[in-house]
């Protein structure tokens, strides 16, 4: 579904990922471990299209399709979604919008029900994320995702500044928004996706076919998520740049 | 003495005093030559909204002003020179009345009394011409204690090329009594030229509420110069709501409310697009007279193309008792346009008076259009909606008939933007 190739970029001139390889087909979750500022969340940005962010080599290839030059709406639009760590408010434009934007159409029946799940719907006419709570803003972008149904979804940090009740929500918007909640063998599912964690804890939730270690803008490692975090947890992040198994 | 033969008295001294400013430009905006409009032909009284052409159906609906009178319990309509229509629904009948204001003049010696008493006679030449060459305007009174739940609605129409449109109108909501009004201000598509003088003198008695909402379409070669007075009585609110999307060759005004009562509040909501050349210098000022008295201005505008927007905002208490707040923002779309946001707070003798404002002229930021894209939408599609949700202001108390017809207004001008 998703194929980077020798991917690398920066922002503002300063080299930020350096010949990112990935491929994650249908049906396939992956994870990306990393400490901050490793880059995890550039990369998902360079696969949206973000416009401050600067390809320098390589290939971004979606469906077949190079995408590497593709405008963030036209991917948006190929079936590429993503929830953001941190969603800017967005003054004048209520969650109610964002949600009939990302459906395509105004269903009132289908946005109340969504908002419901997802415990949002005094929110729904208010400005998106303006004075959203932590949970919140997160349950809000899980809110968008389900309405905008992509085919391959990335989350960052989905964790972050979400409480243990919160999580449990966040982590069953993402299993449904990623069919593993039915179906629960890869080969089964139509949907695929990305997840950036540091701390690993909505893995509790999602259960991630493959993991990542992600460090100074490349993949360093690559295996099992569960095995890598325990890796990680015993040894630290640096452990793995010594370690140097999965480069040979 | 009749109030007719009363009345020609009062003219005489108005006249006087509007004779000694006929020469004085305003102190705001670009001076207009008045030498140069003409006298339109009467135009007929109709039976119906509905047996209206076409073309000026259209531009009232555009201006808010619904030929299908269901949705409103009155209707003014004023075409050029001449009052063509009013009427009040027959639900309502007993609860208000509507007339030309030349009418109200006639019959009440108190609308004399009242009339200039809101806006100065002598302010400048605009107001000394609508007095000179008064040709009209509307004249709604809310008895006291009534609640009209449905709007009333007034239309001031040019339908021909340059003519000066002389209204001066008059709203007296009285005690108790509680209403929303509906004015459209427009042209018909053929008018390119003209001028509108609209004196408007509101009067809104103890414990009253009025809602007012005005929108102006105008033509791109067309003056505007509306002089607005409003006095509020103890316990009394009044809302105003302003939206201009349409271009305009030049538009000044500065409508102010006198907060006199006790207790009074006032709340002025502003939206303005500029477009083409359009030059827009609008303001609102509050006068805190009253004790716990409390104002907010809000303003949202726009600019694009060539246009230069000068938002102002006077706050002015003379009590210690009294709060007031305004919020003025804008965005600019070209490098072209000009937004100068100008708010000024006083306090006069009045050392805790608590006024504040916030004033901001800004772009619409990146990660907000990026955020919109990465739902679906174009760039444009991201920007058109973000601006659209900035002009969007919250009003509180705004019944659902006014919201909708609000969005109507900002969704038209929207797509035709696009």
């Amino acid at each position: 579904m998703l194929e980077i190739k020798n991917l690398s970029a920066s922002i503002a001139g300063k080299p930020i990922l350096d010949k990112v390889n990935l491929t994650i087909n249908k049906g396939e979750i992956h994870a990306l471990l990393g400490p901050n500022g490793s880059g995890k969340t550039t990369l998902l940005m360079v696969i949206m299209g973000m416009p401050r962010y600067e390809v320098t080599a390589g290939t971004i290839t979606f469906q077949g399709k190079d995408i590497t030059n593709a405008t963030i709406d036209e991917r948006a639009r190929a079936g590429i979604g993503l929830a953001f760590q941190r969603p800017p408010v967005v003054r004048g434009v209520t969650t109610r919008q964002m949600v009939e934007i990302c459906s395509g159409v105004k269903d009132e029946g289908k946005t109340m029900a969504l908002a419901e799940r997802l415990n949002l719907v005094p929110m729904l006419d208010r400005d998106i994320n303006q004075g959203f709570s932590g949970g919140e803003a997160k349950r809000a972008e899980m809110l968008q995702l389900l309405a905008q149904n992509p085919d391959f979804a990335m989350f960052d940090e989905p964790e972050s500044g979400v409480d243990l009740d919160n999580m449990a929500i966040v982590g069953g918007a993402m299993a449904e928004i990623l069919e593993t909640k039915e179906m629960r063998r890869t080969g089964d599912r139509n949907k695929a996706g990305l997840i950036v964690t540091h701390t690993g804890h909505i893995l509790e939730f999602v259960n991630a076919d493959f993991g990542h270690i992600f460090m100074h803008g490349s993949i360093v490692c690559n295996g099992n998520p569960r095995d890598l975090f325990a890796e990680i947890r015993e040894n630290g992040y640096e452990e793995c740049v010594r370690c140097n198994k999965c480069q040979q | 003495m009749s109030a007719i033969e009363r009345l020609k008295g009062k003219r005489a001294e108005w006249r006087a005093a509007a004779e000694k400013v006929k020469d004085k430009p305003a102190k705001f905006g670009p001076d207009v030559d008045l030498s140069t409009f003409i006298d339109p032909a009467e135009r007929p009284e109709v039976a119906t909204l509905k047996s209206l052409d076409n073309q000026m159906r259209e531009a009232a609906l555009y201006a808010g002003v619904d030929a299908d009178e269901t949705y409103r319990s009155g209707s003014y309509f004023q075409v050029d020179h001449t009052p063509i229509y009013r009427k009040v629904q027959e639900a309502y009948e007993g609860q208000l009345e509507i007339m030309s204001t030349n009418e109200a003049l006639e019959k009440y010696e108190w609308v004399q009394d009242l009339w200039w008493t809101a806006v100065p006679v002598d302010q400048d030449k605009y107001t000394a011409k609508a007095e000179m060459e008064h040709t009209g305007g509307y004249f709604i009174h809310v008895f006291p204690g009534q609640k009209i739940e449905k709007p009333i609605q007034a239309c001031l129409l040019l339908a021909e090329n340059n003519v000066s449109q002389n209204v001066h109108n008059m709203i007296v909501v009285d005690e108790g009594a509680d209403c929303q009004i509906i004015t459209g201000c427009t042209v018909n598509t053929k008018v390119e030229h003209g001028i509108h003088l609209g004196i408007s003198e509101f009067f809104v008695r103890k414990n009253a509420s009025m809602m007012f909402t005005m929108i102006h379409n105008w033509a791109e070669s067309f003056d505007v110069r509306p002089r607005s007075g409003t006095i509020i009585e103890e316990n009394a609110t009044f809302i105003n709501n302003y939206i201009l999307m349409k271009p305009v060759r030049s538009i000044q005004m500065f409508p102010a409310a006198y907060l006199n009562g006790d207790n009074s509040r006032a709340r002025f909501n502003t939206i303005i697009s500029g477009k083409k050349d359009s030059y827009i210098d609008v303001g609102s000022k509050a006068v805190l007279k009253g004790k716990d008295t409390s104002a907010e201005s809000i303003a949202r505008t726009v600019g694009y193309d060539e246009s230069q927007i000068y938002a102002r905002g006077d706050l002015i208490s003379y009590v210690n008792e009294s709060k007031a707040h305004l919020d003025c923002r804008g965005m600019l779309f070209s490098d072209k346009a000009q937004i100068w946001a100008i708010p000024a707070l006083a306090a006069v003798g009045a050392p805790q008076a608590e006024l504040s404002h916030e004033a901001a002229i800004s772009p619409i930021a990146e990660e907000e259009v990026e955020y919109l894209q990465t739902r679906g939408l174009t760039k444009d599609e991201a920007m058109s909606t973000i601006t659209r949700g900035f002009l969007n202001i919250d009003i509180p108390g705004l019944p659902p008939v006014l919201k909708t017809y609000i969005d109507h207004v900002l969704d038209a001008a929207d797509k035709e933007a696009l």
